[in-house]
């Protein structure tokens, strides 16, 4: 990918090959030589998830659209048919619909993971878009794949989702009708979903070869936040294979555990029942809602009272992660010796959860029943409305207001000038810095003098080469 | 070619060397060759474009769509105080007999502050009032509004909290307009084509 490849074609066919299309070369620098920093923690297996994860919903999806009827006669019957009739179909079909909940989050620790450790910053920035691509892609083909089992909720929130598009001033309507191929949501939408609901996991997946690439160039972040220079990437970093691989495979199954006990014991748990209903046009269920992982955009799509303004906020709560990694202005990478941003961070995470859990109630619902409050402007102060504002408010005000104030007004901790000083400097004997290091003592660090897979923590400087 | 000195050429291209001078030619002006450019750039693009528009074209509504056309509704069916729920080009369509005392609710509400405004009159064909027809899709993001619900006794939009007046008028939320009505004709006191006035 980038650097100095180290691969040495030992067979005659490795030799052969590799002269005509350097393909043992690539995968070899990416996956088996690449230099990576030793002290990555677990917070860093979620990309090896992620990929797993992707290559699960892709085989799944392809058996299942082996079986299933792009149809709005058929299509809820030949979902009900895959649950019934075809051999493991149940299994398929509840891997794929779990699938996209692990896919979320995994996709949410993993984007928070470089929120904390500041993954977004030079000179990873083109990760951060690419990743943020990724999540828009994700968004989309997740919500196209929910439309697919054509039950009550697939219809109604397709009906609302594309009507968001059609709030936008003077081409709205014809947008709309342009999506939809007709007046409403009928069966020129459900054909169209499925043919891009297929389509957009192989544009997934082609992101994600850019995403790793670029992450290729300039190497992981980790959680000590430095660069490793060019002189101690001998000491400081190890090869992935074996010891992430080993690490990540470890993650992943531990993973999968989680994954499979949804699957095989509470398959029907982050999903809702009003979807075992087929689509009906002329009712709509009494309380709808998306699938947990958008309740977030859902609530402060909802929290506007104008309908285009709703929709501007709900696309900017996506767009200003965009725009991350120029609005925080510190140029301490990490969180582990940003004190206050610290913080922030943690009552950015209950923000968000927060958001989640407003989007799943109704607006008009008090927060705390029984207790009486005034109207404001257009809802009750006690009511879910009010309590999804302040929280939009505090959702924004984390990029737009924190984030770039806190790097000029924060006085970091000391950083380490290498991801091995916190560790030497406590094995060292002398103890001249010790604890100079804010993070040194943090629980993801390793013990110092235990060494790492065999290599002693002290007796370093030989090992510069 | 890059470890081949210049003009050298390949055994028997004597005129490697005059191509590459013709190429060197010193520009002044325009060229021939800008003019090339353009023109086979302005192809692309235009071309480009003229292959784009059939596949975007498609995703508008097919003729078959397009043709839906009207329906007739048999009102004998709807007693005053109810109301009929259709599926019109794919939308549900709300019919209702109003009684008297909804169609004065409704009359009286035309001074009221209406964020969509617009009088009840507007709303119904004249002389046939306690007929109320609509389209049935939330204008907000086109959830189906429930009839009875709401603070103006008309229709409550369930997804997030519209009120909607007796006459189908926005009155509290988010949804922007009045619930749509389509063009209607009544052939007798007893039948009403919708979708075509």
């Amino acid at each position: 990918m980038s650097g100095h490849s180290t691969y040495i074609p030992k067979s005659g066919f490795e030799k052969w090959l590799d002269a005509r299309l350097p393909i043992i070369r690539l995968g070899y620098d990416a996956m088996v030589d690449y230099p990576t920093p030793r002290n990555l923690n677990y917070w860093w297996t979620f990309g090896g998830i992620l990929t797993v994860l992707l290559l699960t919903q892709i085989v799944t999806g392809v058996v299942l659209a082996m079986h299933y009827t792009a149809h709005v006669d058929h299509a809820f019957a030949s979902v009900e048919r895959i649950m019934r009739d075809v051999n493991y179909g149940w299994m398929i079909r509840y891997i794929h619909s779990n699938g996209a909940s692990m896919f979320f989050i995994a996709t949410y620790i993993h984007m928070f993971r470089g929120l904390y450790y500041g993954s977004y910053k030079a000179p990873r920035e083109v990760i951060w878009l690419l990743g943020c691509i990724l999540f828009f892609l994700l968004i989309a083909t997740a919500f196209l794949g929910y439309v697919l089992p054509w039950g009550q909720m697939s219809f109604h929130g397709a009906a609302v989702i594309t009507n968001v598009i059609g709030a936008v001033p003077v081409v709205g309507g014809s947008i709309l009708t342009w999506l939809q191929g007709g007046f409403a949501i009928d069966n020129p939408t459900l054909s169209r979903f499925f043919a891009l609901h297929y389509l957009m996991p192989f544009m997934i997946a082609g992101v994600v070869g850019l995403h790793i690439w670029a992450l290729h160039v300039p190497g992981n972040n980790n959680p000590v936040g430095v660069l490793i220079p060019q002189d101690l990437q001998r000491r400081d970093t190890v090869p992935f294979h074996p010891y992430y691989t080993v690490k990540d495979g470890f993650a992943i199954i531990v993973f999968l555990i989680m994954f499979s006990v949804f699957v095989f014991f509470n398959p029907n748990a982050l999903g809702h029942a009003d979807n075992y209903i087929p689509a009906n046009p002329l009712v709509t269920p009494a309380h709808i809602v998306p699938e947990w992982y958008l309740l977030p955009f859902y609530a402060m799509l909802r929290a506007v009272p104008d309908k285009f303004g709703g929709v501007i906020v709900m696309f900017a709560s996506i767009a200003v992660i965009f725009a991350l990694p120029w609005l925080d202005t510190s140029k301490v990478r990490s969180n582990r010796y940003r004190p206050v941003a610290k913080q922030f961070f943690w009552l950015f995470v209950v923000t968000t959860l927060v958001l989640g859990y407003c989007g799943g109630q109704l607006p008009d619902a008090p927060v705390i029943p029984g207790v009486e409050t005034f109207t404001l402007f257009d809802g009750q102060l006690n009511s879910y409305l009010w309590l999804t504002r302040l929280f939009t408010l505090m959702y924004f005000a984390y990029f737009l207001v924190v984030l770039p104030l806190l790097g000029l007004k924060e006085t970091p901790l000391p950083v380490p000038p290498t991801i091995s000083a916190p560790v030497l400097s406590h094995a060292g004997g002398d103890g001249g810095d010790g604890g100079a290091y804010g993070g040194s003592t943090h629980g993801g660090v390793v013990k110092p003098g235990a060494g790492y897979a065999g290599r002693p923590a002290v007796a370093e400087p030989e090992r510069r080469g | 070619m890059t470890d081949t000195p210049a003009g050298a050429g390949y055994a028997g291209d004597i005129t490697g060397q005059q191509a590459i001078d013709a190429a060197k030619e010193p520009a002044e002006g325009e060229t021939r060759r800008d003019f090339i450019h353009i023109a086979a750039g302005a192809a692309a693009v235009g071309g480009g474009v003229m292959l784009a528009w059939p596949f975007i074209a498609q995703m508008n509504p097919a003729a078959d769509t397009l043709a839906q056309g009207t329906i007739d509704v048999d009102l004998t069916k709807v007693a005053p105080g109810q109301q009929l729920s259709l599926k019109f080009r794919g939308k549900p369509l709300f019919v209702r007999n109003r009684t008297p005392a909804e169609i004065a609710r409704a009359r009286a509400d035309d001074d009221a502050s209406l964020k969509d405004p617009q009088p009840d009159s507007a709303r119904v064909v004249a002389g046939q009032e306690q007929w109320l027809i609509m389209i049935g899709t939330c204008t907000h993001l086109g959830c189906v509004p429930t009839h009875g619900g709401g603070d103006y006794g008309g229709w409550f939009c369930p997804c997030h909290g519209s009120h909607y007046d007796i006459s189908g008028r926005i009155r509290k939320g988010p949804a922007p307009k009045n619930l749509e009505v389509p063009p209607v004709a009544f052939l007798s006191p007893t039948s009403a084509r919708v979708g075509q006035a």
